[in-house]
């Protein structure tokens, strides 16, 4: 079932680039390496329907919406809407090894959060940073600071205010899975994007 | 004689059957070739029990072998076992090639109190080169009096002082029942005998390091969801907190004369290198680059501070003094040199270097510049000296455990201490201390 909590995550970033391939406004960052990160990861996500259906059943592991009713009219989309095409859904950045530039690719899916924020400004958002193994264990610490101010940057400029965002690096303290190759590595080098306060 | 590299021998778990607390196990996957021969006699034992409740020759053996330095000769292969010194008859020991000769005996007295006794013999020159007699207050200090035999014996034939009896932290990961993380601060003896839980966390811990008096540790702990850097007394258990500022607050380093903290915070921006005042708690701030500055480690003299920073785009060791906050690159040699520590002496310095995907250990000769690679694993990380300068010990990866290890200055002893369950990583070699 971790299995597929690590699926779930990774599925939601693959049909976001199918369904917007087009969209040709981002790319100002570059996109080296994000190509392997998304076929491997295409890979894990081959249920990707079932997945998909198992993220409501699954929604105590991640923090969705807390379902309280209230509707948010000017947001366009609503945490509580568990839709793999809500893009508030996507709760995780991946970032290249020893990098800390957001790519392109999350663009839109930051761009939500930040105008979701923008809109509930009672809202407040950990960004927790994190690095893969390799090398040293405080610089990884540095390295995912550095990745969650980065997402921090990002947020920030599209809408949110400094005080609704709140960065803690784990460096490689808390791996999202536990392998010693490439593969598990891209799954580590992450911001994970945690609500602590919904509105 | 032993003149064969021996690889991945298992040892300890031999020496140490009977008692189920060890949870370390050590093998020596390199030995050296032309080791010191030596023999170590089977101690007698003299008490009402039928056995001697630690078999400290055993222990003295181990110790020695690990080292690297000696090869012992197996019990086996001995003609005579005496354990009075009038008694041996050096003939039968140079017909082995042996060239030193401990032998001892173990004696219950009144109290629960032991007697220790040993002689080490010269076997060429039929001369005794030292021995002595210890009083053992209670069967658990046994243990300590066999790595002190160790280090007299050590320090006799190198002319170097021993670190048989000193002690190793260490960070250790398990899983509950529940799969959730535990994570934990090991304290054991160097050869991984008897590890004490110092504290017990459900969210990470980092970075320990010893007080110069090893009588205390700092380290980071994620206790309450964010990082924050406590001090605690081993012995007592008291802790206190001295870092919980916004951000990052990591890599604890106590100056040589334990009055001062190196430490890492983001609170002003991207990590710098502080330094607290530890009676009034105030802070010096170092650097200020808008890199990653972290992993301070003091000097001897306690005037300079090591650290690793990626100013420069890759991260490097960099020096900064502390009068005048200049600082110099150190590194230059490969992509990634991170987690410096000094050599005792203050001569070399051990980091993390990485080329590619590999992270192995190196030493560079401070004064010539010329690094050494170590190790010959891939994901090596936290290297620290023993208090002697002779080996360094480390974490790394092997067969998907995170494991400690340890290599000789020199490369050529390694040895590998795998703990039996869950992953132990972060090791710091305590000083001498008192």
């Amino acid at each position: 079932m971790n299995i597929l909590r690590k699926a779930l995550v990774l599925v939601v970033p693959v049909m976001f680039l199918a369904g917007c391939a087009t969209a040709p406004t981002d790319t100002t960052d570059e996109g080296l390496g994000t190509d392997s990160g998304v076929e491997s990861s295409a890979g894990a996500g081959t249920g990707g329907s079932g997945i998909g259906s198992g993220s409501s059943s699954d929604s105590s592991a991640e923090p969705m919406g807390l379902s309280s009713g209230s509707d948010i009219s000017s947001s366009s989309f609503s945490l509580d809407d568990n839709s793999s095409s809500n893009l508030l859904n996507t709760r995780v950045i991946y970032f290249d090894f020893d990098r800390s530039k957001v790519r392109a690719e999350f663009n839109e899916v930051i761009a939500a959060h930040a105008s979701y924020l923008a809109d509930n400004p009672g809202a407040l958002m950990k960004l927790e940073g994190h690095a893969d193994e390799r090398g040293s264990r405080e610089y990884n610490i540095g390295l995912g600071e550095r990745r969650g101010n980065s997402v921090a940057r990002h947020l920030g400029l599209q809408g949110a205010a400094r005080g609704q965002l709140d960065v803690v690096s784990f460096g490689e303290e808390r791996p999202a899975t536990m392998g010693h190759d490439e593969a598990s590595w891209e799954l580590n080098r992450r911001v994970e994007i945690i609500y602590t306060k919904e509105q | 004689m032993l003149k064969v590299i021996l690889r991945s021998l298992l040892l300890l778990m031999l020496f140490w059957g009977g008692s189920a607390q060890s949870a370390l196990t050590i093998e020596i996957t390199q030995g050296v070739k032309g080791a010191m021969p030596i023999a170590i006699v089977p101690f007698t034992w003299e008490g009402p029990k039928p056995q001697a409740p630690l078999d400290i020759s055993a222990i003295v053996t181990t110790d020695l072998y690990r080292s690297g330095r000696f090869s012992p000769l197996p019990e086996r292969d001995m003609l005579a076992r005496p354990s009075d010194p009038s008694k041996v008859n050096f003939q039968n020991w140079r017909v082995l090639g042996v060239e030193n000769l401990v032998v001892g005996k173990v004696r219950a007295v009144a109290n629960g109190q032991y007697i220790v006794q040993f002689v080490l013999f010269d076997v060429f020159r039929s001369t005794q080169i030292t021995g002595q007699t210890f009083k053992v207050g209670k069967i658990s200090d046994l243990r300590k009096t066999a790595h002190q035999v160790s280090d007299i014996i050590y320090e006799s034939l190198l002319d170097e002082r021993g670190a048989f009896d000193t002690r190793v932290a260490y960070v250790t990961q398990s899983q509950d029942a529940a799969g959730k993380p535990r994570y934990s601060l090991q304290v054991a003896d160097a050869d991984g005998h008897g590890p004490q839980a110092i504290l017990n966390s459900r969210e990470p811990l980092m970075s320990p390091s010893w007080s110069p008096d090893g009588k205390k540790l700092a380290y980071v702990t994620f206790e309450g969801g964010r990082p924050s850097i406590y001090t605690q007394d081993i012995r007592l258990g008291k802790r206190e907190k001295i870092a919980g500022f916004r951000g990052i607050n990591g890599a604890p380093a106590w100056s040589p004369d334990g009055t001062r903290m190196a430490l890492v915070l983001s609170k002003d921006g991207s990590p710098d290198i502080y330094v607290m005042n530890l009676l009034n708690k105030k802070l010096t701030r170092l650097t200020t680059s808008y890199g990653i500055d972290t992993e301070p480690v003091w000097t001897r003299a306690g005037d300079a501070i090591v650290f690793t920073s990626d100013r420069g785009g890759k991260p490097q060791l960099y020096q900064v003094t502390l009068s005048n906050r200049q600082v110099k690159r150190l590194t230059f040699e490969g992509d990634y040199n991170a987690r410096a520590t000094l050599s005792p002496d203050g001569r070399m310095v051990a980091m993390v270097h990485g080329n590619g995907n590999r992270y192995q250990i190196a030493v560079m000769d401070l004064e010539s510049g010329a690094m050494q690679v170590l190790t010959d694993t891939s994901l090596d990380e936290s290297p620290s000296f023993a208090p002697n300068g002779s080996m360094i010990i480390y974490a790394t990866e092997s067969r998907n455990k995170g494991v400690l290890s340890a290599v000789s200055v020199d490369g050529r002893v390694r040895q590998r201490l795998v703990l039996q369950e869950g992953d132990a990583r972060e090791p710091v070699w305590a000083p001498y201390g008192k």
